[in-house]
């Protein structure tokens, strides 16, 4: 296989992933790791760089929309990226020392748990009994809906903050946006509208993927010749998928499709971690 | 002129679009330089073996980007696009510092710090 077929490959594989990753809200890392790894046969250490450059590029283009329309809460965005950073930078230490096989055993089950996760009913909630440190934090907020502002409160900031150091290891070590670690995090433990952990969480996926990225380019994970295919492929992807998220608005049998093609995913990457293949 | 939450997040948008854009244009620039060059040689990625020293050392990888090399332009590319988000935090501290919100300030600044620290411990190993 020459570069030219090769590359070709990789951007139509990596636009389908895009696509995959932004229908289900899972991302285009978690589809674009195990298409890399068990089909092209690309190290798992290319592949994790090459994900996770496509992580910011997709967080970039949706989170410029998302704050533009005053949806994002930045102040509780900046604050969890404490949290978030510092684990995505223990993260990327750790990958240099887990055995390859661990690592994907590893990615098989976060990615199990994120497609389950992605099929659970999302009803908004509101909560606005103020808590001590939100107040102090200034995290309590508003967002704009069609009928008018809604104020809403932030509640276990403690708790959400503690999620999110995890979240930003699993990033860091599986190079994922771990999208569907930072919501629940905001969402089942934080009680914040969906509506707003899911636009926050995009907009702090970036920084995070930054935080560890910066390490593996010094120590070179990021091969210019695989990502390039990769991001414009997963760019690409997720815009279409954006398109028809719009559009499309009963979407429930697709979920479950994209739920059960993730669940093999999951569970060829853990068996192929288990026999060390990877 | 008082600056409110509303001027920093249209800035703010601006950046992430921005960035993404131009550090895209340059990806796909390289790319295409790329393929021109090597399109018909053989791939390697299976074995883990890094990436060439030339791409690892910034002023290295700007002079092969000069001498329009496909590899080391889409390197410059991604550079870029990782610092796309931390560009980002830089701008919500300006931000933050004239609403006079000192707390977030503080807090802007810590992230930056850790994003620092990450980059030094990559440096070192």
């Amino acid at each position: 296989m020459t570069v030219i077929v090769f590359t070709l490959i990789i951007l139509i594989g990596s636009y389908f992933a895009g696509l995959l990753g932004s229908l289900t809200g899972l991302g285009g890392g978690v589809v674009i790791i195990p298409l890399l790894t068990l089909i092209l046969n690309v190290d798992i250490h290319y592949a994790i760089g090459a994900s996770l450059v496509s992580v910011i590029a997709t967080s970039s283009g949706s989170a410029a929309a998302y704050v533009k329309e005053g949806i994002t809460n930045m102040r509780l965005g900046m604050f969890l990226e404490i949290a978030t950073t510092a684990g995505a930078m223990c993260g990327a230490i750790l990958a240099v020392y887990v055995p390859t096989h661990y690592i994907a055993i590893l990615f098989g089950v976060i990615l199990l748990c994120s497609a389950l996760l992605s099929l659970r009913k999302k009803a908004e909630q509101i909560v606005t009994e103020k808590s001590y440190l939100a107040k102090k934090l200034k995290l309590n907020s508003c967002y704009p809906t069609s009928t008018g502002s809604v104020q809403y409160s932030v509640r276990n900031v403690g708790g959400g903050f503690f999620m999110m150091i995890f979240a930003g290891v699993v990033s860091g070590l599986l190079g994922i946006g771990s999208g569907a670690l930072k919501v629940i995090a905001m969402d089942t433990i934080m009680r914040i509208p969906f509506k707003v952990s899911t636009t926050t969480s995009n907009f702090m996926i970036g920084v995070t993927a930054s935080a560890s990225a910066v390490v593996y380019l010094q120590r070179g994970y990021i091969s210019p010749g695989l990502v390039m295919p990769v991001v414009i492929g997963v760019l690409f992807g997720a815009f279409t998928g954006s398109k028809i998220l719009v559009h499309t608005k009963s979407s429930g049998w697709l979920r479950w499709v994209f739920a059960i093609v993730v669940s093999f995913l999951a569970g060829q990457m853990i068996y192929n971690g288990i026999v060390g293949k990877i | 002129m008082k600056f409110k939450d509303t001027d920093i997040q249209s800035l703010i948008g601006k950046v992430l679009r921005g960035g993404m854009m131009l550090s895209m244009t340059v990806v796909i620039f390289g790319g295409i330089f790329f393929i021109y060059r090597h399109g018909h040689s053989i791939p390697n990625y299976k074995v883990f073996k890094g990436i060439p020293p030339f791409l690892q050392n910034i002023g290295s990888l700007i002079h092969a980007s000069i001498s329009f090399k496909g590899q080391a332009i889409i390197q410059l590319g991604i550079i870029l696009l990782i610092a796309t988000p931390i560009l980002r935090v830089v701008f919500s501290t300006i931000g933050f510092a004239l609403e006079k919100d000192y707390l977030y300030v503080g807090i802007s600044i810590l992230v930056l710090l850790i994003i620092f620290a990450s980059m030094m411990s990559g440096h070192a190993g």
